[in-house]
């Protein structure tokens, strides 16, 4: 065996390095590419004409763009109508969740309770529940009520469903928000109200932005009930107003204004998340105490 | 630095009343959770008060009442002489820091400290007086605009300082501010604190368990243990005549030597030494004493009561040599004991002849644990 000197010029490959290079940023952009395809595939699509959209072979960087499917749902049909029944139920009903669970998380979180992990136990076992199964229940009640075709029969439900897990996210929040800054501000003088209102919630925005934000989501994309509740036209939200986009004939599927609709469906979502993205980010309690 | 006082000038008449009293005090979250059996105690004008003991002994559990933020299961809390058992916080003109400080930190700085003013509706023109007067007294001016987050932890704790000194209350209430800081900063924190405090006229209850902290700061320390006050005195008395073991042991560092001796005719027994016991103990069976490890001396001659010590640890503490030996008494018993050399200090071997002082022993009942006295 021979002895060589350790050779400490670098080889020419160099493959450990280049391959932590390029492996990050490859692997970054093809889970993009997988999340987003479908979006991007949507959003392409309504901006494609019809010829570009049946032709095969498949036009993936159309020549010519388009805004007549836009204007088809607008003009034609009431579409701004749909996009205000959405607003409307979804703001309602996050705003009743909030404003139901939030109260609740907090005495849940800072009084002794007797039987409070009973109680949230149970809160925990209502989240299990799909939706679904309560449907035909809540059919019944709907109909009993004769909210049928009334924003109420989407808000109540709506904000029914959101309301344990905005107690439960809200309550290990206010679980974590220092006690000592509470107490430090009865000392000062606050009110019950006063602190709640000038300590707590300023502290809370994150939260209740992210739990929003959540229940919002649930709201604005629900269908079955949505679907079921309401038969009125100008009453029906987006989901449900999407599906029922026919064409001409059953045997022409208006690809275009569907893909539009589902645009015009997530861009408020987008739009929402964009805007509160400081507030769920913002670590609001750092500093609070010793950190 | 200027002083500005920030309290009225009282008149001498009033010097003398209690500021803060407490009655019989007991707080029983639960039967076997009693963190406060029955707390008598009162403060006056100018006092400084430490309440000094373990973890868990409820130091906070009593300033919390003080403060309103729990309910007295029993007793009575009086500021100024009047009844504030049940008043909330707000009204009762007592300003608190807390050990995490408790920022608010949604407001900055001139706010957090503000915020009581203006709650109780003080014209702008005097809060605005008030802000000026203790940022400059702590050196804050430069912070005033910042959120808490933006501050150091010394930074922060001298505004937590500052939103208690701006309330100009009847009592201040301090829980532990110096745990968060670094040892250096502590020291000089402790010192500023020291100054401040002394140029106040309310009187203050810190709570700490730091016993060094107690004996720099205070005028009086209430030392507790389980719930039970255990001693009420000036800081060097604290030190020089504790009232029992507990108090012995836990003020004082390196802690104080305790040896279990056997008694025969009203004299306890180490090794072929007899000490003459107090009075009240010549009927003993067992008694404890006890010596400081800075009062235990080497012998010289002329010592009376002089001990050979086998040295089985030397710990280097940079000022001193903290030696610890083992004094064989009899065939069966050794004790051990820790003396305190200093740091040019040499021997040979490992045999040392120490001297114990009888004027520096503190002799305790065994079965009670309390100190009795010549
Ligand atoms: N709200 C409460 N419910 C039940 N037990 C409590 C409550 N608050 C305090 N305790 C108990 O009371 C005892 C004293 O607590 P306290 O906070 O007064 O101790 P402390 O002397 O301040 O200790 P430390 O030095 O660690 O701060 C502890 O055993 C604690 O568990
Ligand atoms: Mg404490």
């Amino acid at each position: 065996m021979t002895t060589q000197p350790l050779d400490r010029t670098p080889s020419p490959s160099k493959p450990s390095i280049s391959w932590k290079q390029w492996a990050l940023p490859l692997s970054v952009g093809l889970i993009v590419v997988f999340c987003l395809a479908p979006a991007l595939w949507q959003l392409l699509t309504s901006f494609k004409t019809n010829e570009a959209i049946a032709a095969i072979p498949t036009v993936y960087f159309p020549s010519e763009f388009t805004l007549e499917h836009y204007q088809e749902l607008f003009e034609r049909r009431p579409f701004f109508n749909y996009m205000l029944n959405s607003f409307v139920v979804a703001t309602l009903s996050t705003v009743l969740a909030l404003g139901l669970g939030s109260p609740a998380a907090y005495a849940l979180a800072r009084l002794r309770l007797q039987g409070e992990s009973i109680l949230v136990g149970a809160i925990l076992v209502v989240t299990l529940f799909p939706p679904i199964l309560l449907f035909l229940g809540l059919l019944n009640v709907v109909q009993a009520l004769n909210l049928g075709n009334n924003y109420l029969s989407l808000i109540l439900p709506y904000a029914a469903i959101n309301l344990p897990l905005t107690i439960l996210v809200m309550r290990s929040f206010f679980q974590q928000l220092p006690r000592d800054l509470e107490d430090s501000a009865k000392v000062d003088g606050y009110s019950t109200v006063g602190l709640l209102l000038n300590i707590v919630l300023p502290l809370t925005l994150p939260a209740l932005a992210t739990t929003g934000i959540l229940a919002f989501i649930t709201a604005w994309n629900e269908f079955i009930f949505a679907l079921t509740f309401i038969t009125a036209e100008p009453m029906k939200t987006i989901p449900v107003a999407a599906s029922q986009l026919g064409g001409a004939s059953i045997f022409e599927v208006p690809f275009g204004p569907i893909a539009a609709a589902t645009v015009l469906g997530t861009l408020p979502l987008v739009l929402l998340v964009l805007f509160f993205q400081r507030q769920i980010i913002r670590g609001l309690t750092s500093g609070a105490v010793k950190g | 630095m200027t002083r500005t006082d920030p309290t009225p000038t009282i008149a001498p008449s009033e010097t003398q009343q209690a500021m803060l009293e407490l009655r019989h005090l007991n707080k029983t979250f639960s039967p076997s959770v009693v963190p406060v059996k029955d707390l008598s105690l009162s403060v006056k004008r100018g006092e400084f008060l430490t309440l000094l003991g373990p973890s868990g002994c409820g130091k906070s559990t009593v300033l919390r009442m003080i403060a309103g933020l729990e309910q007295p299961t029993k007793g009575q809390v009086l500021i100024q002489g009047e009844d504030v058992t049940h008043k909330p916080p707000g009204d009762r003109n007592i300003s608190m820091v807390f050990q995490s400080y408790a920022l608010y930190p949604h407001m900055t700085v001139a706010d957090n400290i503000a915020s009581a003013l203006k709650l109780r509706k003080i014209p702008e023109e005097e809060v605005r007086q008030r802000l000026r007067e203790v940022s400059h007294f702590l050196g804050l001016e430069a912070l005033m605009e910042r959120k808490p987050s933006k501050l150091s932890g010394g930074q922060r704790q001298r505004v937590a300082v500052a939103r208690a000194l701006v309330r100009r209350p009847s009592v201040f209430l301090l829980d532990e501010p110096l745990s968060n800081l670094d040892a250096l900063l502590r020291e000089n924190v402790r010192a500023e604190l020291k100054q401040l405090f002394e140029s106040q006229q309310a009187p203050v209850v810190y709570v700490t368990h730091d016993q060094t902290e107690a004996m720099t700061l205070s005028t009086k320390v209430a030392v507790l243990n389980d719930g039970n006050l255990q001693q009420l005195d000036a800081p060097h008395q604290i030190y020089a005549e504790p009232a029992n073991q507990f108090v012995a042991g836990f003020v004082g560092s390196p802690q104080m030597n305790f040896l279990t001796l056997p008694c025969e005719a009203g004299a306890a027994r180490l090794g072929d030494r007899s000490f003459p016991l107090p009075p009240p103990l010549s009927h003993a069976r067992q008694v404890i004493l006890g010596i400081r490890p800075e009062h235990v001396r080497r012998a010289q001659p002329g010592d009376t009561y002089t001990f050979e010590g086998k040295i089985f640890l030397v710990e280097n503490l940079g000022m001193h040599y903290l030696v610890s030996v083992h004094i064989q008494a009899t065939q069966q018993t050794t004790y051990t004991l820790r003396l305190l050399l200093p740091s040019d200090a040499t021997w040979e071997g490992d045999s040392l002849q120490i001297a114990l002082p009888p004027e520096t022993i503190h002799w305790f009942d065994a079965e009670t644990g309390s100190a009795v006295r010549q």
